[in-house]
Parts: structure tokens; C-alpha cells; sequence
């Protein structure tokens, strides 16, 4: 993936995994039934809000708590194609990883609004906001979770590796 | 310079003499733990990418806690779904519940022995950070990893940094191992260890039983962090000879470790503590809060479910009676049959306590105790986030089971030094 646009849904910091998918749904894993309840916790509203391919833009520490697959898979469900936060909890950025959910970290929370429109340049780290004319960097990512996501995930990340 | 406990590990199971903090590597996987709510997912995945047999039979602990007793017909299938792949793969370590020994996976795993100083264990669960007070460096995974290290035996790991924490002196009555961790937590914040392994250490440290260890530990990813350490010592040895014949090789910190930060913390300056929603960090005093209704009061968890939190909650539960609504779970099925033979369970009945049956249950607002509109719970449980034990108008109060005993008896938040 070179490059991609959104619109953007804002939120703030330790946004954790028990708002992005509540514990009573964790008995499920299908991307379609969490996609309809992702962040329940913190904005009932969001799933009526979302596009596909839309962006979610975030604080510190997006994703604390719990080790949930469930919950990028909800936002991925929902429609979200990328996350960007000033930084993640580890579990989260891994999972949201090995799912092919780009983990950006850049810190622009204070700097957009919902609604506007991103173009984010993978190649050039550059993330520009076409609403309000501004250019933002991103942090380039890790070797290791380049690799994954460039494959489309940890399972066929693991399977080009073994050659399967 | 030297290396850490969490160095030397990485460093043995990726087969390299020397790892860094910050280095990428390829870890052989000496122990994986899945339960129903994200081995159900994994093993899915598992059949569907993979599969075949897994990388080691013997290598899997399977565990039912979640939402077990089945609370539903989908916690129905999940736990079918553990069924048949122990089956299937003929799995050693498997935990049925109802069937015999069974409990919470972060109790069972050190009270049956399964996991030894030096390990590398990876879990489908945040909390697997607990093994750390073990020695052993285990952390927390999502279920595609799981899947992956299922059929690959492997995960890739970065190395991370250590920081210590030292705990000096002598902590006074009523005070925890769970008041430790609140203050810690309350003092760097919720991302305060982000990607660290954090070390326990000092007097206070090794004055515990391995039980009380195991708490700081487990709430070390509250914190950020991938793990919490203890370094092994006679104490953590003994344990786990009463519970396994493997051969016991502890791995220690080197001399000259550099920590990405010391702190240095005064056992006496401790009281008990609580962390108001809507998050672990969000500490203070609990002499601050006293008067507060609470609604419910809850004593169990991988966090507050052991023998040891039950004893304290017995210390202060005997011959009074709860004004709260009160429910106490054993973390074990073990455990739950010390605290009969010990006289527990009867002296939480007599108090009007619900006892149930070991389940992680209301602590992730599953089942056997979700909380409605409104609603306020004192737990000794690690999250308190919005919504984390039921409706998003709930609000949940972290505390040690003493605190949260002594605040089921008088109905309200109450420190256990005030209770009457």
C-alpha cells in the first residue's frame, strides 16, 4: 500500500479495549457482529458515523488493557482501514499488526477534527490533511511490522516465511 | 554490561549469545496458555490457516474461565471448541472445569506448577504477565499470535527494557501487595512502562509469599508493560518443589544490568489504596473516599481470587456481616477446597457473601455479577475502565481484598484499619 485518504473520527487518550469492544461480546470473533459494536464503550454513535476506509485518529496509549483480537477486528469490521495515535499499548499495535491494520504513530490528535480529510503517503511518511492544508509526519515503522503488514498480516506473513 | 533476567531468556530461546533491549527476535516458545475467549478465536484461525497437528501437544496448558459455568449457548461453543482440538491434538495440560482441578489460567499455571524460572511463556491473555513474579518471562499475545505459535512454536518478540522498582522496609498492617502495585501504578501512569519489563525488588518484595507476588506482577500490564519480574530466590524455589519435579534452573539479573529507571519506594509510607474509576492509575488513599455507597463488593480474579487474598478477607469478614452486596470467588478449585478446609467459605456465608465457583466471571462484566445503571463495586480486580464490569453508568473502585472486606461490611468505601 503507497498511499491512502480518509475521513478522520477523532478521540483522546487511553482509549482502552473494554470501550473498543465491550467484555460481552468477546464470545464472538466474526469481524461483521463486532464491527457493528465497536467503540460501544466510549461513542454509541460510532458505528452509525464510520465508512468504510475511514481513519481513526487517537492519543497515548490507544488500545491499554486487554489482549482482545476483538478489538481492532471490531474497528475493522466498522470500516476503519487505519489507525493513527501518538503511541500504542503493545498488545494492541501487535494485534491491530497482524491483522493488516496500519499502527501509524504520529501526534496529531490536537491537530485534526473529525471529518477531515488525510492522504497518507506510506513511502514518504507523510501525512497530508487536504482539509485543512497541513502536512503531518508519521514515524516509519519497525522493520518486523513493515514486513507483516507489507504481507497482509502475521498468518501470511508466517506463511511466505515457511514457505506454505 | 550485563545482562537482564528478561535479556538472558530472550537470549536463550532465540538461540544468540547476547540480545539488547530493542532488538527483534525469533522466540522458541517453552509454554503457551490459551482460555475460551481468545483460544476458541486462535484455534480457528489455527484450523483454517494451518492445520494439521500442533508444534508441541505438550507445550499447551487449555484453560476454561471466562465464561464458565457456560453462561450462554456461545460460551457453549467456545468451550466445545477447546473440547475438540484437546482431543484432536491430544493436549497434556487441559483444565476442564467441573471435572477436577480447573480454575482462573493465572492462578492455575503457578499453583499447578507449570511454570518454572527461566521460561518463556506467552499467553492468549493480557494478564500471562503475572509468571513474571515466577521468573520466568511470560507476556501477554492476540489470537492470530496464538495461531501462529501453534503451528510454528515461535513468536517474534521485541527485547524490552527493565525498569526496577524497589520496595524497602517492612509494609505496615493491612497494607498489600496489591496496594504496592496501585501505588506504582497510581505514580507512572497508565503507560508509565510502556513496552518495559518491570522489576519487583527489595525487602517488602521478599517478605511475601510467592502468592502476593504474583499480584504486582499481574497488574504490571496495567502500567503498559510486556512483563513483571521477580527474581527467583529460596522462597519462589520452594514453591514451586511443592508442586513439581522438573528441574528447577532460576536465571538471574546480571550485577550490572542498566535499568531504564530506579525507583526507590518506602514500605512504611504504604496505606490502603484505591483506584476510582475510570482508570488503574486514578489512585488515592481510601480513607479519601470513605462514605462512598458502594452496591456491590467483589473478592476474586487472577488478581484477588487466591488463598492468601481469601484469608485476608476472612480476617475481616469473621463474625460480622456484609452491607453490600457481596461475591466471592476462588480463584481455583484448590483454592476453593483450602478456603473450606480452613473454614473460609463458612465464615464469608456467615457474613451473607455469595460464593461461587471459580470463574473470572464478574471481573470483565461477563457473568455472576454484571453491574447496571448506576451501580458502584469495590473489586479486587485490575481494571476499572468504563463500562469494564457491566453498564457504561457503572463505575468500579480497585482495591486489596482487605479493603474491599472491610468496605462490603460497612456498606461503603472504608479503609480496613476504620472497620467497626
Amino acid at each position: 500500500m503507497k498511499t491512502l485518504r480518509g475521513r478522520v473520527h477523532v478521540y483522546g487518550d487511553d482509549i482502552n479495549t473494554d470501550v473498543i469492544i465491550p467484555g460481552k461480546y468477546l464470545d464472538y470473533d466474526d469481524p461483521e457482529y463486532l464491527g457493528r459494536h465497536a467503540m460501544e464503550g466510549i461513542d454509541p454513535e460510532f458505528v452509525k458515523k464510520v465508512r468504510k476506509g475511514d481513519i481513526l485518529v487517537a492519543g497515548r496509549n490507544f488500545g491499554c488493557g486487554s489482549s482482545r483480537e476483538q478489538a481492532p477486528v471490531a474497528l475493522k469490521g466498522a470500516g476503519i482501514s487505519v489507525i493513527i495515535a501518538k503511541f500504542y499499548a503493545r498488545i494492541f499495535y501487535r494485534n491491530a499488526t497482524n491483522i493488516a491494520i496500519p499502527p501509524i504513530e504520529a501526534d496529531i490528535a490536537d491537530r485534526v477534527s473529525t471529518g477531515d480529510e488525510l492522504e497518507i503517503n506510506f513511502e514518504t511518511a507523510e501525512i497530508r490533511n487536504l482539509t485543512k492544508d497541513e502536512v503531518y509526519r508519521m514515524k516509519a515503522f519497525p522493520e518486523r511490522i513493515k514486513a507483516i503488514i507489507e504481507a497482509g498480516g502475521l498468518i501470511p506473513y508466517t506463511k511466505q516465511r515457511k514457505g506454505i | 554490561m550485563g545482562m537482564s533476567i528478561s535479556q538472558k531468556i530472550l537470549a536463550r530461546v532465540s538461540r544468540k549469545k547476547k540480545v539488547e533491549p530493542g532488538e527483534v527476535v525469533d522466540a522458541k516458545v517453552d509454554l503457551l496458555m490459551i482460555h475460551e475467549i481468545t483460544g476458541a478465536p486462535a484455534i480457528r484461525i489455527f484450523e483454517k490457516e494451518f492445520g494439521g497437528l500442533v508444534w508441541d501437544p505438550n507445550k499447551i496448558v487449555v484453560v476454561e474461565d471466562h465464561s464458565v459455568p457456560c453462561k450462554d449457548e456461545r460460551a457453549a461453543e467456545n468451550i466445545a471448541t477447546l473440547e475438540k482440538f484437546v482431543e484432536k491434538q491430544k493436549i497434556t495440560h487441559y483444565y476442564p472445569y467441573g471435572k477436577g482441578q480447573y480454575g482462573i489460567c493465572h492462578a492455575l499455571l503457578p499453583e499447578e506448577g507449570l511454570v518454572l524460572p527461566g521460561m518463556l511463556v506467552l499467553g492468549g491473555d493480557s494478564h500471562t504477565c503475572t509468571y513474571g513474579a515466577l521468573g520466568a518471562f511470560s507476556s501477554g499475545v492476540g489470537h492470530s499470535e496464538v495461531a501462529n505459535i501453534m503451528y510454528t512454536g515461535e513468536l517474534w518478540l521485541r527485547v524490552p527494557e527493565t525498569s526496577k522498582f524497589i520496595i524497602n522496609g517492612k509494609l505496615p498492617p493491612y497494607v498489600t501487595a496489591k496496594d504496592v502495585i496501585l501505588k506504582i501504578i497510581g505514580d507512572i501512569g497508565v503507560d508509565g512502562a510502556t513496552y518495559q519489563a518491570m522489576e519487583f525488588s527489595g525487602p517488602v518484595i521478599r517478605e511475601m509469599e510467592v502468592n502476593e507476588r504474583l499480584v504486582p506482577s499481574n497488574m504490571s500490564v496495567e502500567a503498559g508493560a510486556k512483563t513483571g519480574i521477580v527474581e527467583p530466590d529460596s522462597k519462589n524455589i520452594s514453591y514451586l518443589r511443592a508442586r513439581t519435579n522438573e528441574e528447577i534452573d532460576p536465571v538471574m539479573n546480571d550485577p550490572d544490568v542498566e535499568y531504564v529507571d530506579v525507583r526507590d519506594y518506602s514500605g512504611e509510607m504504604f496505606e490502603p489504596l484505591v483506584a476510582k474509576p475510570p482508570l488503574p492509575s486514578n489512585v488515592v488513599p481510601a480513607r479519601e473516599l470513605e462514605g462512598l455507597l458502594m452496591d456491590q463488593a467483589f473478592i476474586g480474579s487472577c488478581t484477588g481470587g487466591r488463598i492468601t487474598d481469601l484469608r485476608m478477607a476472612a480476617q475481616i469478614l469473621k463474625g460480622r456481616k456484609v452491607k453490600t452486596r457481596t461475591i466471592i470467588i476462588p480463584a481455583t478449585l484448590k483454592t476453593y477446597t483450602q478456603a473450606l478446609k480452613g473454614g473460609l467459605i463458612e465464615i464469608f456465608t456467615r457474613a451473607g457473601a455469595a460464593v461461587g465457583s471459580p470463574t473470572c466471571g464478574p471481573c470483565l462484566g461477563g457473568h455472576m455479577g454484571v453491574l447496571g445503571d448506576y451501580k458502584k463495586c469495590i473489586s479486587a480486580t485490575n481494571r476499572n475502565f468504563v463500562g469494564r464490569m457491566g453498564s457504561k453508568k457503572s463505575e468500579v473502585y480497585l482495591a486489596s481484598p482487605p479493603t474491599v472486606a472491610a468496605s462490603a461490611v460497612m456498606g461503603y468505601i472504608c479503609d480496613p484499619r476504620d472497620v467497626k
